[in-house]
């Protein structure tokens, strides 16, 4: 059997009946996944659905080339299984996870350790790796850190300045979200799903709307899908703004990081101006959007989209004017392309590696099927690259913006989206600023969700962070940090 | 040319910062809403409408007394308004909503107020020791980053928190006091516990958001404890979800009675 035949094939934001997902003894999933990520697929999802007292392994892989997702699923595996890490360092964190949820162990992982259970207070996080010498010394930060920020463990092996290695131990913000969903939609769904990772709520929110459509078998209006995208582009520059503040902040470059600042609520009162929220809470429901974009309101945006895209222009060109602040990004924090593509990293830190990787382009859905923008590429995979490819795509979503503003379809902006068919597996990857966001949900005979699996791109990145600060300098460690500003409760879930 | 442009840029736009609370308070986008108004008059007999779609819970009406609304509790999605056949609930357009204790946040029922009863200030003693400088540690405790990132804004030159003399401070040793969002997860309770016991005393405590009063959309979740009175005694609580920069500034001020004059957006 080759690799290909071993997956069902499925569009983005498209649901197939469970009975259809291809099903294999667990060893042939594990050489098959392999198989297809050595040949440059990508691995979207690896988690488990509990059958019985056994657990059917599901993978969920993006064929970026072929603008196709692709699915599989285990027999009933008990016990154990060969570990895919061995094979592929980007399950890495997927089987740690799958050991955690269910029990079930992926035999030869290197570095078996809970991901996000808590016992007694705090998470259960086993022993650290450590580097001995008699040179070497340890930094633990954190949880609580130095900031207004969400809390995570940092722990570092050090030879003087010099980072050795960086091991991040996650967890505190666990908050059994994919617990809770099982057996909804409930009447807190939509709220949980809106603070998965609360600064990524329109990302979020667009993804579970795809899901909970793809399973009815339904679209929303082509007018909700327009709006739908035109608030994840608002979410990225408010966020991408903030970040380019927060990296000169974070080298005393003082003009750049008031103005963006500013910038960054400018852009969170337009996502208000639309849905009365700075966090787009309420804007995305299934079936379309709860709010629409009246003339009035539009030219208003149209407007004040303007003044703030002039200014955070300006204030990014002052940023890779000072060579003092330019200086301090190059060449700190680098991620080489080939480590990138071993981890599976997505999203900016990717695309700031040179990797050509956005759902937007890779796996079109929704409105990004009739429109499009160029994905923001830069090469260098150091602070620099990650700063650049921010300041790029505030760019494109900008121009795409006022593209998309000038014409907007004219259907309702929601429509009775349908229930949820049965026994179906539904798959939605949205590029949210971070990175893709893939939401998958199983349905049971009831046509409510038997499994919800979320991963955030935090869970693809944070190992990008980590090998960032190999032989980098810890004071750098803002720096980098800020680089990949990640989600640690998107992680955590 | 930076430099110069940087210079240029200052010297035209002079300075940013909003005039409130001296002035007019910048205005809620026409969508928020603001606070909520529950007038237990109008409640229809029998009538459990808005019940059902609050996703928190936050209303309950289990029997012949008025709906009773937990703004607490409240994500303020504005679906019980748009379910409310009579009107009792409605959106006030308020940006004014933190309280000093618990209950000063349940509308309607059988004793509650018709709206928030907005939080006074500190007693005189620890008015005089905080009035003018108070600095805060803040901890995220299974807060989703929407809070933070509010919190964070009012260190911008916007709101620029600031000329109140109120800083968050990256030590709870140098701190007065915490400021805690998140429904705190079980994994930072201890992390918690342990960072309110490193500030010195008298210390204040701020619960910001419906997680961090009573857990928010993860109410009833094994993982967390349903917000932070559970874990540290709790001084103001400032609903919303997230609330607006506007509601938490008007909340800290008003701990330290220095709003005298009812402004914020009213």
């Amino acid at each position: 059997m080759n690799a290909a035949d071993a997956f069902r094939p499925l569009s983005n934001a498209s649901a197939v009946p469970w009975a259809e997902v291809p099903e294999r003894p667990i060893e042939t999933l594990v050489d098959a996944t392999a198989t297809a990520l050595e040949a440059g697929a990508r691995l979207c999802a690896w988690f488990g659905v509990p059958e019985g007292d056994a657990v059917r392994v599901v993978a969920v892989l993006a064929r970026d080339a072929e603008n196709a997702l692709a699915v599989a699923r285990s027999r009933p595996v008990r016990g154990a299984y060969p570990a895919l890490t061995l094979r592929q360092t980007q399950a890495h964190l997927f089987e740690r996870e799958l050991w955690e949820q269910h029990g079930l162990e992926p035999r030869g992982h290197p570095w078996l350790k809970p991901v996000r259970r808590a016992r007694d207070g705090a998470p259960v996080q086993g022993p650290f790796f450590q580097v001995e010498g008699p040179e070497v010394h340890e930094v633990g930060v954190g949880p609580v850190h130095a900031g207004i920020i969400e809390p995570g463990h940092f722990r570092f092996q050090c030879a003087g300045e010099e980072v050795l290695h960086l091991e991040i131990a996650l967890g505190y913000q666990h908050r059994g979200v994919e617990e809770a969903l099982t057996g909804g939609p409930h009447r807190a769904t939509w709220a949980q799903i809106e603070t998965v990772a609360g600064d990524t709520t329109l990302g979020h929110a667009t993804a579970h709307a795809l899901v909970l459509e793809a399973l009815a078998g339904s679209e929303a209006p082509l007018r909700a899908q327009w709006l739908r995208a035109l608030a994840l582009e608002l979410e990225r520059l408010a966020n991408h703004t903030g970040d380019l503040g927060a990296l000169a902040n974070d080298v005393a470059f003082q003009p750049t990081s008031a103005a963006c600042g500013k910038i960054r609520g400018d852009f969170l009162n337009l996502t208000a101006l639309v849905c009365g929220n700075r966090f787009g809470r309420g804007l995305v429901r299934a079936g379309g959007c709860r709010h629409d974009l009246e003339p009035d309101r539009l030219a208003q945006l149209r407007e004040r989209l303007e003044t703030a895209l002039a200014e955070v222009e300006r204030a990014a060109g002052w940023l890779w004017d000072a060579a003092l602040a330019r200086a301090r990004f190059e060449q700190v924090g680098v991620v080489s392309p080939a480590q990138a593509v071993e981890i599976g990293l997505v999203g900016v830190a990717a695309r700031a590696c040179g990797l050509v990787r956005d759902a937007r382009f890779d796996q079109p859905c929704g409105w990004s099927r009739l429109a499009q923008l160029p994905v923001a590429v830069w090469p260098g995979g150091d602070v620099l690259a990650r700063a650049r490819v921010r300041a790029l795509e505030i760019q494109h979503s900008g121009g795409y913006l006022r593209e998309q503003l000038a014409q907007g379809p004219d259907d309702a902006v929601r429509a009775e989206p349908g229930s949820p068919a049965p026994e179906h597996l539904a798959v939605a990857l949205v590029e949210g600023w971070r990175g893709e966001i893939c939401h998958v949900a199983l349905t049971g005979a009831d046509g409510r969700f038997r499994r919800y699996k979320i991963v955030d791109p935090s869970f693809h990145n944070w190992t990008g962070l980590a090998l960032a600060l190999r032989g980098t300098a810890i004071s750098d460690f803002p720096i980098c940090n800020k680089s990949f500003n990640l989600s640690y409760c998107g992680f955590d879930l | 040319m930076y430099v110069l442009d940087t210079l240029l840029h200052r010297l035209r736009r002079g300075c940013e910062t909003m005039r409130w609370p001296e002035g007019p308070a910048p205005s809620l986008p026409d969508r928020h809403g603001g606070a909520l108004r529950l007038d237990p008059a109008r409640c229809a007999d029998g009538c459990t409408a808005c019940v059902p779609v609050c996703p928190t819970e936050a209303i309950t009406r289990p029997g012949p007394a008025p709906a009773r609304l937990d703004l607490g509790r409240c994500v303020f999605c504005g679906e019980c308004v748009r379910a409310c056949p009579t009107g009792a609930l409605r959106h006030t357009g308020d940006a004014r909503l933190a309280a000093r204790r618990r209950e000063d946040l349940v509308l309607g029922g059988t004793d509650g107020a018709e709206t928030v009863r907005l939080a006074g200030a500190l007693e005189e003693k620890l008015r005089r020791l905080f009035g003018r400088s108070l600095r805060l540690r803040q901890v995220s405790a299974g807060g989703c980053n929407a809070c933070e990132a509010d919190t964070n804004v009012l260190g911008t030159i916007g709101w620029d928190l600031g000329r109140f003399g109120i800083q968050f401070v990256a030590s709870p040793r140098h701190a007065d006091g915490l400021l805690i969002t998140g429904p705190v997860s079980e994994g930072m309770e201890l992390a918690l516990r342990k960072t309110w016991e490193a500030v010195p005393e008298p210390r204040l405590v701020i619960a910001v958001g419906a997680c961090a009063i009573a857990g928010g959309p993860f109410v009833g979740h094994p993982q967390v404890r349903n917000g932070a009175a559970a874990v540290v005694p709790v001084d103001l609580f400032i609903p919303g979800c997230p609330p607006h920069p506007l509601t938490i500034l008007d909340g800290l001020l008003r701990l330290l009675g220095r709003l005298e004059t009812p402004a914020a957006g009213a």
